[in-house]
């Protein structure tokens, strides 16, 4: 048998009294989590540079500070830290923002016998998007992105946009923009 | 490593269409970056850690009277390519009350909101990928996409396979309503049968006499693979 995956509609503007009910989603670090402790705020901007108030949902997949899924797929028993997760999910506020507490994630295996730079996976679902995008935020100064196999599939001029900068005056702290359209528009993926 | 399969083309919407105005200034204009899948794509959430009731799946049972409407089981299975059945899938489900409007600050349509009626649930699939919601009929509702735009009764599910790519969120409509001709959100899915497969199927098998109709509405995740077993590290 062979089927063809549903189609995806639009999550539209009201979604937030089921998916972003549970405020803890926005921390993904709990107590006793290993690694460096982050904030990391994104924020949603459209082809105007209007942020999208309240009407996006950001979720975000990453690895812990070993660079470790927790997930039967990942191997690496040794690897897993029991206080992290890695799952983040919120909507943006009136400013098109929402702010995740975590940890930096460590290198993770590209399946090539490479070590991908530090990342975390995104879902963006917004009213207007008829499916959602996915993205990557990386660490601007990170010595690793120089290595990075999916960055290396980016044009040059593009990667920029996939790098979260730290925030002016607010240390572990990141901003990341996700430009939905339009001059410096964010890189999505095909995955 | 197992890739999943990519996209058949006109089986899913676009980013940009024409008739869906809000997609105009918030669908890229850039070609995207087709990426190989690693261990950050073929991993996702495994959901497991909040426990999930018996009452996270009856939209009717919130408070303490019943919601006004015309109660309804809406239940099937949730399938990978292959057509086996995806079990502990996340299905998290919600719509407007009988009169169509949602409980939500920004939802300013001039219905009743029902006291008795949230319009969230949500339910882990069973060994079979098999899923059953109760609620209550959401009712159509106009928005202001063009001049007299309405939406089709309609129930939003987000799901969560086994990967992060396996991600869907999308909607379930019901039989023969006439607006969904009509509808941008539904019309930009090139594929007529992918449109078709969107809509629900009256069951009387599902249905409880003296209760609730049933309607039946199948999903289908990517994937071919209910468990990939490959060392995703080499």
């Amino acid at each position: 048998m062979s089927l063809i995956p549903s189609a995806s509609q639009t999550v539209g503007p009201f979604f937030n009294f089921a998916l972003t009910s549970n405020p803890h989603l926005g921390n993904l670090a709990g107590e006793g989590a290993e690694g460096e402790r982050i904030r990391l705020t994104v924020r949603v901007v459209d082809g105007d540079g209007v942020p999208a108030p309240g009407d996006a949902l950001i979720e975000l997949w990453q690895a812990n500070s070993r660079g470790c899924y927790a997930h039967p797929l990942d191997p690496r028993e040794a690897e897993r830290d029991p206080h992290f997760y890695g799952f983040g999910r919120l909507e943006t506020d009136a400013n098109g923002e929402c702010v995740f507490e975590t940890i930096k994630p460590g290198l993770v295996p590209d399946g090539n016998g490479g070590m991908q730079a530090p990342h975390i996976n995104v879902i963006v679902l917004a009213r207007g998007l008829l499916k959602h995008l996915y993205t990557r935020i990386y660490f601007a100064g990170e010595p690793a992105n120089a290595r990075d196999a999916a960055l290396a599939q980016v044009p040059e001029y593009r990667r920029e946009t996939l790098l979260a900068q730290p925030a002016a005056g607010q240390p572990k702290s990141w901003h990341f923009e996700i430009r939905l359209l339009g001059e410096a528009e964010t890189v999505f993926f095909d995955v | 490593m197992s890739e999943y399969p990519r996209t058949k083309p006109g089986s899913q919407p676009e980013y940009a269409y024409e008739g869906y105005r809000s997609t105009h200034r918030r669908a890229p204009s850039q070609p995207l970056i087709r990426l190989p899948h690693t261990l950050s794509e073929l991993t996702g959430p495994v959901y497991g850690h909040n426990p999930i009731g018996p009452a996270d799946a009856d939209l009717t049972a919130h408070f303490a009277d019943p919601p006004q409407g015309e109660r309804i089981i809406v239940a099937g299975r949730v399938l990978d390519e292959d057509g086996r059945g995806v079990p502990n899938a996340l299905v998290e489900v919600w719509q407007a009350n009988a009169a169509g409007r949602y409980r939500h600050s920004g939802d300013n349509h001039p219905a009743p909101i029902d006291p008795n009626f949230l319009g969230a649930g949500r339910v882990i699939t069973d060994d079979a990928g098999n899923y059953r919601f109760l609620t209550i009929k959401p009712g159509a509702y106009p928005w202001r996409n063009h001049h007299n735009a309405w939406r089709p009764a309609h129930i939003h599910f987000s799901l969560f396979g086994s990967a992060f790519v396996t991600r869907l969120v999308t909607q379930m409509y019901f039989p023969n309503d006439p607006l969904m001709p009509l509808d941008p959100v539904l019309q930009s899915i090139p594929d007529k049968d992918a449109q078709e497969r969107l809509v629900s199927r009256f069951d009387l098998s599902l249905t409880e006499p003296e209760w609730a109709l049933g309607y039946r509405f199948y999903i289908v995740l990517r994937g071919r693979q209910a468990t990939p077993l490959e060392d995703a590290t080499k």
